[in-house]
């Protein structure tokens, strides 16, 4: 298979300026007799739904949510990129493009980085017009915050539910297009498969999921963004519901995956308290702008950190990296995290936390002002562990947070299958190995609001105007199918819950394929979840029936997926011999344990082909870097 | 790491939209302080399942306080006995060994139980759908600081904005009146330069929308911000009373 990334000649610069005038067009008067699916209403689904209907499309969109308003994108909390150096302090679409690729670990292609860095001026321009209270001086003027991997202010934010503003600001885009009928909504339902008629994405299998009903709808186009799929490690700080269901079985018709290991674990998280535990939550990035990270410097000190003096303490983030401190990439501050944990120095009940203090902080800024910039992030510290973060430091740990993988797509954000795009986390596309904080809200409304709108034309206009023919044979099929699986899912009756099977996948993948990662660990949990697998379908218990509102089922189609995409991440981290990113191989680090690279062999996006259960073809596509000289990350 | 706390549970069960529903007892046992309120539901439901009886069925997501999705009625609260929290940030905590916990789906007409603690708030939707935005597309928008906005305002309209339209200030209501829901949208767009040009058009859709969806008037009883998860103020309704006979006094829509 010759995989085309479809990136245009020329210079960086010019690249997505070129390509949008070189891109076909869709007359007016022919946009309305297209119809386009999109599946999924977070940041990038309900931005692309709202500005194609717009344009004139006739769309259709999705959620699994009871609302299109309550999609994951609402939780994000931190902030939102964006190159438009208000601060004057040396930022530029260049900057922040070299940025991301260097925080990415070189591992992502650099134009489609160029253009998101691009368009990332555009976001906030339209998300104020739309009336996002986004967080301001005195002056009137909108403020900034620096992220981590950056050494600039280029985060734009909203207190800290930066991502509720942008969701809720591209849902009143999306809410004016459903009562102007230019979309038509169906919340509660959920895509199960994707139609195919002659190797094109003509539509989609639904899920009813009050009444249980399976439908078929189509399109001449199917958009996914239905976000990433970190609950294969059971514990994440992704929503109950977030699911890999969507991508999963378009993969399985055919379109390839890119690189499924690239996971990023957030260093600042909520340490986990029992084996009840349903989700972790996340503190945002932007805690590390005035908190400081540390562990106490001997070993089992277990007096109260208040007690602990300076000279006992080791804050090993300033200490290793001193140009960075705090503030260094995701992917570095979570790896030291565990290191430290690892040789003992852990804190709290269980060791598996570290200190994020703020008593330096306050005493500089007054507990007001820090209130004012953190305060529901404390209140919901608190709720959690039950402890004042104004009076005793935060602990905090790892967690799963964000899959930089994702259904290949070229250029024009189509995946291998023509007329079934990506956007979103749901894609692999432009974060490489490791994602910047603040560069997701980015990516998702980049590609909805400002690259879809120009690359999907380009193929509708080459179709024709002809409606889909919905009673092609393929429809039926593919409805049957969807209907017999979820018949074989309730007819087994076994002793096990979905939950059950879903916690023991998580600890496999947490334990031998998350923060660090090893030949042997990897071989191991290839085996132990083809073997779960293999029991899930003999075992598993799911109780009810299709026709009516069963969360069980619903939940049990979501894992049977996660444990095959599960084992695809294992063969993805098997096979990338070199440490990257958030991919850490024990064996590939240097002297200082930093991430080893090995350009020569690995500089490619991994795209792996479904073939049957468990099988995969391996296809390779170069990464190219004509602007950015790759050298070994320096953070210090 | 399963704890020690024993609860009973009273917990309203309903087959579907036309059903009749009850009140079934059930034993919470195991439970750790540490919990939330929805993981103490995730463990009385897999002891159910393994029981081969059907799990109680309640809207849940993000699980940290910001989708709106979960809307229990915790022994007659919106969300529990605490302030400013929803259900899936109430932790066991909260509660003492055997204690009896009533639990109940929002109550009100515009929200129609779908199953157990499941309701239908779509009617929150139709409401924004009206006329809660501002009418302009993608592209062709100013710089985003070519209109300074006081800080003030700013901040005015992101107090208001916050809300993440759970409903559970219509559940609080005793008239079910979704004024709390509507003025914080109403507001977040008023004190905002780029809501003028819609502004009485705004308030009119909107408030007609919320009565032919059904809601009940407001009578200034408050106990929708006292419940409101995000302690989004009251004085929002006080508001939009204002916006919407300022918009009537001067309409187009006669």
């Amino acid at each position: 298979m010759n995989l085309d990334s479809k990136i245009p000649e020329g210079p960086i610069g010019e690249k997505w300026t070129k390509h949008k005038f070189n891109l076909k067009l869709v007359n007016p008067a022919n946009k309305r007799k297209y119809d386009v699916i999109v599946v999924g209403s977070g940041l990038a689904g309900a931005s692309a739904a709202a500005t194609l209907a717009e344009l004139g499309y006739n769309v259709k969109c999705f959620c699994f949510q009871d609302s299109p308003r309550r999609a994951h994108s609402i939780a994000a909390q931190g902030g939102i990129n964006a190159a438009k150096n208000y601060q004057n302090d040396g930022d530029s679409v260049y900057r922040l493009f070299y940025d991301t690729i260097k925080g990415g670990d070189y591992r992502a292609r650099e134009g489609n980085v160029h253009r998101l860095a691009e368009v990332s001026v555009n976001i906030i321009d339209q998300c104020v017009a739309q009336g996002v209270p986004f967080a301001r001086e005195y002056g009137g003027l909108l403020d900034n915050r620096s992220f981590g991997g950056a050494q600039v202010s280029r985060t734009f934010y909203a207190r800290g539910q930066t991502g509720q503003q942008l969701l809720l600001g591209a849902y009143s885009a999306l809410s004016r297009q459903i009562e102007l009928g230019k979309v038509k909504m169906y919340p509660r339902t959920e895509m199960l498969d994707l139609v195919m008629i002659d190797g094109h994405a003509r539509g989609i299998v639904t899920r009813d999921l009050v009444s249980g009903e399976i439908t078929t709808h189509s399109g001449h186009a199917v958009l996914l963004c239905t976000g990433g799929y970190g609950n294969v490690f059971y514990l994440s700080t992704n929503a109950q519901g977030s699911n890999a269901t969507a991508i999963w079985r378009a993969h399985k018709k055919g379109a390839l995956f890119g690189n499924p290991c690239f996971t990023q674990i957030h260093p600042t998280c909520i340490p986990v308290t029992g084996d009840h535990q349903s989700k972790l939550t996340l503190m945002s990035e932007s805690l590390r702008n005035d908190g400081r990270v540390w562990v106490p410097k001997n070993k089992g000190d277990k007096r109260n950190p208040q007690d602990i003096p300076d000279e006992d303490r080791d804050y090993f983030l300033e200490r290793k990296y001193p140009s960075f401190g705090n503030l260094v990439p995701r992917d570095v501050a979570s790896r030291n995290a565990k290191e430290q944990c690892d040789a003992g120095k852990g804190v709290g009940a269980s060791g598996l936390a570290v200190f994020l203090d703020f008593a330096d902080a306050i005493k500089r800024l007054g507990e007001d002002q820090v209130r004012a910039k953190y305060g529901n992030l404390f209140d919901m510290y608190e709720q959690i562990t039950g402890e004042n973060p104004y009076k005793t430091p935060m602990r905090i740990y790892p967690a799963v947070h964000y899959t930089m993988g994702g259904l290949w797509v070229d250029y024009n954000l189509m995946t291998t299958i023509p007329g079934l795009y990506a956007l979103g986390e749901a894609n692999f596309s432009d974060h490489g190995a490791n994602r910047l904080g603040a560069s997701a809200l980015m990516q998702g409304l980049a590609d909805g609001y400002f690259v879809i709108p120009y690359t999907l034309g380009d193929y509708l206009a080459g179709l024709g105007t002809k409606p889909v023919d919905k009673n092609h044979p393929a429809f039926k099929e593919a409805e049957n199918k969807v209907k017999e699986n979820i018949k074989k899912l309730l007819s087994i009756n076994g002793t096990k819950t979905v939950t059950e099977y879903h916690r023991e996948l998580g600890k496999i993948m947490w334990e031998f394929c998350g923060m660090a990662r090893n030949e042997q660990g990897l071989i191991k949990a290839k085996g132990m979840i083809k073997a779960l697998r293999e029991d899930f379908w003999k075992n598993v218990k799911v109780l009810g029936e299709n026709e009516s509102f069963n969360q069980s089922l619903e939940k049990a189609g979501r894992v049977a997926d996660f444990l095959e995409l599960g084992e695809l991440m294992v063969d993805d981290a098997l096979n990338r011999k070199e440490s990257c990113g958030g991919h850490f191989r024990e064996e590939y680090q240097t002297e200082e344990n930093e991430a080893k690279r090995d350009d020569d062999n690995f500089a490619y996006v991994a795209a792996w082909e479904y073939k049957a259960e468990g099988q995969h073809t391996l296809h390779k596509e170069p990464l190219k870097f004509e602007n950015v000289k790759l050298t070994q990350r320096s953070y210090k | 790491m399963s704890g020690s706390m024993k609860l009973t549970l009273k917990v309203w069960r309903q087959k579907d939209a036309r059903s009749k529903g009850q009140f079934v007892n059930y034993e919470a046992k195991n439970i750790s302080p540490d919990m939330s309120f929805l993981e103490m539901f995730d463990v009385v439901n897999e002891d159910l399942i393994k029981k081969g009886e059907e799990p109680i069925a309640f809207d849940h997501d993000c699980r940290e306080g910001i989708c709106g999705a979960c809307s229990m009625y915790v022994n007659g609260r919106p969300h529990g006995p605490k302030s400013g929290i929803t259900t899936c940030q109430l932790h066991m905590r909260s509660f003492k060994d055997g204690d009896t916990i009533v639990v109940e789906p929002w109550r009100a007409k515009p929200f129609p139980v779908l199953k157990d603690l499941v309701v239908d708030r779509s009617a929150f939707d139709r409401i924004i759908q009206a006329g809660g935005y501002v009418s302009v597309n993608t592209g062709g928008v100013p710089d985003a600081n070519a209109i300074p906005i006081p800080k003030k305002d700013a901040d005015a309209a992101f107090d208001a904005a916050t809300c993440i339209g759970c409903g559970a200030c219509v559940a609080a209501c005793k008239n079910a009146s979704a004024m709390l829901f509507v003025s914080a949208k109403v507001a977040q767009l008023a004190f905002l330069p780029q809501g003028q040009v819609e502004r009485k058009e705004r308030v009119e859709k909107m408030v007609d929308q919320m009565n032919e969806e059904g809601f009940g008037s407001c009578t200034n009883t408050g106990a929708c911000s006292v419940e409101c998860p995000k302690l989004i103020s009251q004085d929002n309704i006080a508001l939009l009373n204002r916006e919407y006979i300022k918009a009537k006094l001067t309409s187009d829509n006669v």
